[in-house]
């Protein structure tokens, strides 16, 4: 493999807290050295950055890949290639797929799939139980062993306390922790939009942000008795967050990680029956958008997710409680990130902090840094390029944003996996 | 009569919420002089010649159907019934695949039933008909909250001012949506009465006062507007018993004497005799405005058609 020798560049690394011009020298795919001065070894072919960001690829703890079972929303190879256009190299795929991913050759298959795909580090989440239907638990052992990255139901809360109990406890036999989608099933069987004014006037189904809270809430108390580790998917309420605010300070082992539409929409994009808007948990009033930016930066929230969920234009051309939720979020991860450092609330090392070296230490993951010897999983980024979302233009085969018609600073122009580019 | 501006802004009548208090004012006088006209039986043949109105119905109704279908053939429409059945009714694309046959058929004025909220609006940006919503899920009824409003003027001579008590299960109520927005809108003063568990959230939001207990909030009304509680709320455990939401929440002449004693009242029916309403009040002469509203419902939907067909000539 050519060696490759980034020139110019302004370095940014979140996990060491360098933002600083210098140069970094890849060899065998992995980052040899970084600084000022590395001079210009023999046969090394480089790349003038002229000035703009060079930061770790992104390490996306969430997204449905569609495949296997929904493979005319997504599929690995297109999700992939919109992950490397949003600057992803590490990217979780969730297992709620068809069939689901509760058996280690489903979970060898994922990953099978995307090595092939050669441009991003494909981690499935094995199913946290059978099917994802929420009652016996999975093969926690097998499916670690087989590659899981840790476990999950996916877009399906864990409803039952017993099962959550069991799930906790026995993923701490294997060191993993449980991922769950934090909403009381029961509250929120039917419910289209958040409960509030807006449902009301437009007749939707409600689900009450309580919903959110009670189970976050719930399954704390389920990893104080257990002692395992619970993890909590796009966190939207503010008296959720609270809750993990303070479950962190007694010293539990909870994390959580939000989504950007979390914190830069708010319910009214659901406006007009846009069903693009459409997500689950679904938009919240504008208090707990502002909740979910102050949680980012007081490091409440450890992560922030895609929550990349492909759907098609069958799916979404419905009436509005008919029309499946979810958004399409791999090109719009950082864009959309950017904007809440554009707009004075995150640092720009922290903003990437939670894209890269957060998730990858919750995973466990040696990706993430700049650090010799690490591989060379790398995104290029020009802060100041604009650029506007338009469905039907984004990267990958789904086009259900709910960011149409955002404008946006900052865009990747290149993504290197171990030092090959992927995009760009 | 004529207007100076378009009644319905985009041609179609999906809500009103959103419409200004003088396309309301000019709405009720225009079904107000239909409403003469129809008891003087004179039919005003010409005005939709040529026009084809279709009934989409994707829930069962007789009498909303019936209204739009005597309106438009009063206007001299052609008038088609299509109902879809039920089992095709949860398939989003039939409703698409229903726009462009339509779109197909020339259809000029579209009325639409759908148990989902929003339907009609989706309907209207894909097909090229004047759609006019005849009740969308839990969404709206505009054309009843209008006839209930020509009701109310006829009998008390005014909406501006009046105590309106909006009773029942308001939570799953498309007829208390569009009313709520149509009387805050002409300044009547709305009140919603019923059980918490069918009052929609933050309903207090809507410009309306909320009450658990019928004698404090009939206490003065001058109107008291009664609402369907379908069957299936119970089974969904909403309300205990049908027993129980009579003694309470059921109007009957005991509960109604704590209203003005010259207040009206009204149900967009089919009614539940013994449910939400006891007969001796519902068959009142006195007090009930039952049919009368029937009778308005024709023409305020002839005063619909008759704005939206005014916009398609100024269109063609």
């Amino acid at each position: 493999m050519h060696d490759l020798l980034f020139t110019g560049a302004r370095l940014l690394d979140p996990a060491s807290g360098l933002d600083g011009p210098g140069d970094l020298l890849i060899r065998d795919g992995l980052i040899l050295d970084h600084g000022s001065g590395l001079g210009r070894p023999d046969g090394v072919t480089a790349i003038d950055c002229a000035g703009l960001c060079l930061a770790p690829g992104l390490v996306d703890l969430r997204a449905d890949i569609g495949e296997p079972g929904h493979e005319h929303r997504e599929t690995i190879a297109t999700a992939a290639a919109a992950a490397s256009a949003g600057g992803i190299t590490t990217l979780c795929a969730l297992p709620d797929t068809d069939p689901a991913l509760d058996d280690p050759a489903l979970v060898q298959f994922v990953l099978r799939r995307g090595e092939a795909t050669g441009c991003i580090t494909l981690l499935p989440y094995g199913a946290a139980t059978k099917r994802c239907e929420g009652g016996e638990l999975a093969e926690y052992g097998l499916l670690k062993e087989a590659g899981a990255v840790a476990f999950t139901d996916g877009r399906r809360a864990i409803g039952n306390a017993r099962t959550m109990r069991l799930a906790l406890s026995y993923a701490r036999a294997f060191g993993s922790f449980v991922v769950q989608h934090p909403e009381e099933p029961s509250l929120a069987a039917g419910g289209a939009a958040t409960e509030g004014e807006l449902a009301t006037r437009l007749g939707l189904p409600g689900i009450p942000p309580a919903a959110e809270a009670m189970m976050v809430a719930r399954d704390i108390a389920l990893a104080r008795i257990t002692g395992g580790h619970v993890h909590f998917a796009h966190v939207s309420t503010a008296a959720a967050l609270g809750l993990i605010r303070a479950a962190k300070a007694e010293g539990l082992a909870v994390t959580c990680d939000t989504a950007p539409p979390y914190f830069d929409l708010n319910e009214t994009a659901i406006g007009d029956w846009r069903t693009y808007a459409k997500l689950s948990p679904p938009l919240r009033p504008e208090a707990d958008r502002l909740a979910v930016v102050a949680a980012l930066a007081d490091g409440t929230i450890d992560a922030i997710a895609s929550d990349h969920q492909p759907r098609d234009a069958d799916d979404k051309r419905l009436p509005f409680a008919q029309a499946e939720a979810g958004g399409a979020g791999l090109a719009t991860l950082l864009g959309v990130t950017l904007a809440r450092v554009h707009g004075g609330d995150l640092s720009l090392l922290a903003a990437l902090d939670l894209l890269t070296a957060r998730p990858a230490k919750l995973l466990g993951l040696p990706v993430g840094r700049l650090a010799k010897g690490v591989a060379a999983d790398l995104m290029l980024l020009d802060l100041d390029r604009g650029w506007q979302v338009k469905d039907g233009q984004l990267p990958g085969k789904a086009q259900n944003t709910p960011f149409d018609g955002r404008a946006l600073e900052g865009r990747v122009v290149g993504t290197w996996k171990a030092g090959r580019r992927v995009f760009g | 009569m004529s207007f100076s501006f378009p009644i319905l802004p985009g041609g179609h009548l999906l809500a009103i919420e959103g419409l200004e208090p003088p396309h309301i004012g000019a709405l009720l006088d225009l079904a107000e002089s239909y409403a003469l006209l129809n008891r003087g039986g004179k039919t005003q043949r010409d005005l939709l010649r040529g026009r084809t109105l279709i009934n989409l119905f994707f829930e069962d109704s007789t009498r909303t159907r019936t209204s739009f279908e005597l309106a438009g053939k009063r206007l001299g429409a052609d008038v088609i019934n299509m109902s879809v059945s039920n089992s095709s009714v949860n398939k989003g694309e039939t409703l698409l695949d229903t726009a462009s046959t339509l779109n197909a058929m020339h259809c000029d004025l579209l009325v639409v039933r759908h148990a989902q909220s929003g339907a009609p609006a989706l309907l209207s940006q894909k097909v090229s008909a004047s759609v006019i919503n005849a009740g969308d899920g839990t969404h709206e009824h505009p054309t009843q909250a209008l006839l209930d409003a020509l009701t109310i003027r006829r009998r008390k001579g005014r909406l501006e001012g009046l105590v309106v008590a909006i009773c029942g299960d308001v939570l799953h109520s498309r007829v208390a949506r569009s009313n709520i927005h149509l009387l805050t809108a002409m300044n009547a003063r709305v009140r919603l009465v019923g059980p918490p568990t069918l009052m929609p959230a933050e309903a207090g939001r809507l410009g309306v006062e909320v009450f658990h207990d019928m004698k404090a909030g009939l206490a003065g009304a001058d109107v008291v507007m009664m609402l369907r509680l379908q069957k299936e709320r119970m089974t969904g455990g909403l309300v205990p018993s049908s027993r129980e939401f009579f003694r309470f929440f059921g109007l009957d002449r005991e509960k109604l004497a704590v209203a003005r004693p010259d207040a009206i009242v009204m149900h967009p029916g089919p009614m539940n005799r013994g449910v939400e309403i006891d007969s001796a009040v519902a068959d009142d002469p006195e007090r009930s405005a039952i049919g009368e509203q029937v009778e308005m419902g024709v023409a305020c939907r002839m005063a619909v058609l008759d704005v939206l067909a005014r916009d398609l000539r100024r269109n063609a």
